[in-house]
């Protein structure tokens, strides 16, 4: 399972060895295979009768787990900005 | 948002020919995706360590915005996990495993298609581009309700390329390199979170 993160890894080394070299078509190469992908997702889904037929249930999951990931995240970002100016006030008191 | 929408055409082409089965499954039974998923992460893995940029840019951060990409990370995991805990049907690690695609759809959704099966795999993508879609739209009123560190932190792995103008426009311009610091932490953290939660 942790073979994809080796090969980003061993990109990553090999990118920053070769640093001085550009490599420009690497984000259309990248686009190219998330379409792929993404195609083939798509195909997954599409020959797959129960999941097309509960397509709308799917949905409204991916929509709670959204909202739940994306409240989550603002509420913690309030903390941490909260945090950071009760600081710099503190600092300016002093 | 062009590119988003491109993406999802391409998702969406893929249903139709499934569906009307005009391309034979035996395409999708053999390894191709996962050859081609190795393919992307290696040249995701070259992009991130060729700009030599991106390491020097950090450098010049105030040392407490360093945080946000843990508090975007915890609050997004936290959140998934509570909604999971209340919703029957599916587990706890299940949501948190489309959760930690923060907004990354193609990625995560590839991820959690080929460790936990297609229809997962079809959440995580629906879910993810609902994060980047209100990443876009709802800027505003995060920044308003929740502070102005917040659009970065629903933009999640964005925040280096398409939600960035919006931050910069709504949280200002002094959160750029803030913003790209998260998108850099989070972008790198969506493969290793996704592999981690799919694989308990």
């Amino acid at each position: 399972m942790f073979i994809a993160i080796g090969f980003m890894l061993l990109g990553g080394i090999f990118g920053f060895v070769l640093r001085k070299k550009e490599f420009r078509n690497i984000s259309k190469i990248i686009i190219l295979l998330i379409w792929l992908l993404l195609f083939i997702l798509g195909l997954e889904v599409g020959s797959n009768p129960e999941i097309i037929s509960g397509l709308a249930n799917i949905g409204v999951e991916a929509l709670i787990i959204t909202l739940a990931a994306v409240f989550g995240s603002a509420v913690a970002a309030l903390l941490l900005w909260k945090h950071i100016n009760n600081k710099r006030k503190g600092l300016h008191e002093e | 948002m062009k590119s988003s929408l491109i993406i999802v055409s391409f998702f969406a082409l893929g249903v139709f020919f499934g569906h009307f089965e005009i391309i034979p499954l035996s395409v999708v039974d053999n390894d191709i995706s996962f050859y081609a998923l190795c393919c992307l992460m290696f040249c995701v893995g070259l992009s991130l360590g060729n700009d030599s940029n991106t390491l020097r840019r950090f450098t010049r951060i105030d040392p407490r915005f360093y945080l946000l990409p843990v508090a975007t990370i915890v609050g997004t995991l936290l959140g998934c996990a509570i909604i999971g805990f209340l919703l029957p049907g599916r587990s706890v690690i299940e949501f948190m495993a489309v959760g930690s695609g923060f907004g990354y759809y193609s990625l995560s959704s590839i991820f959690i298609t080929e460790y936990k099966g297609v229809e997962l795999g079809t959440i995580a993508l629906l879910s993810n581009i609902l994060r980047e879609i209100m990443a876009l739209l709802l800027a505003p009123l995060f920044v308003k309700y929740f502070g102005k560190l917040a659009p970065i932190s629903v933009g999640g792995a964005t925040t280096m390329d398409t939600t960035l103008p919006i931050i910069l426009k709504f949280s200002g311009k002094e959160f750029a390199v803030i913003s790209v610091f998260h998108g850099f932490i989070l972008d790198l953290s969506v493969p290793v979170l996704v592999t981690i939660f799919s694989s308990i």
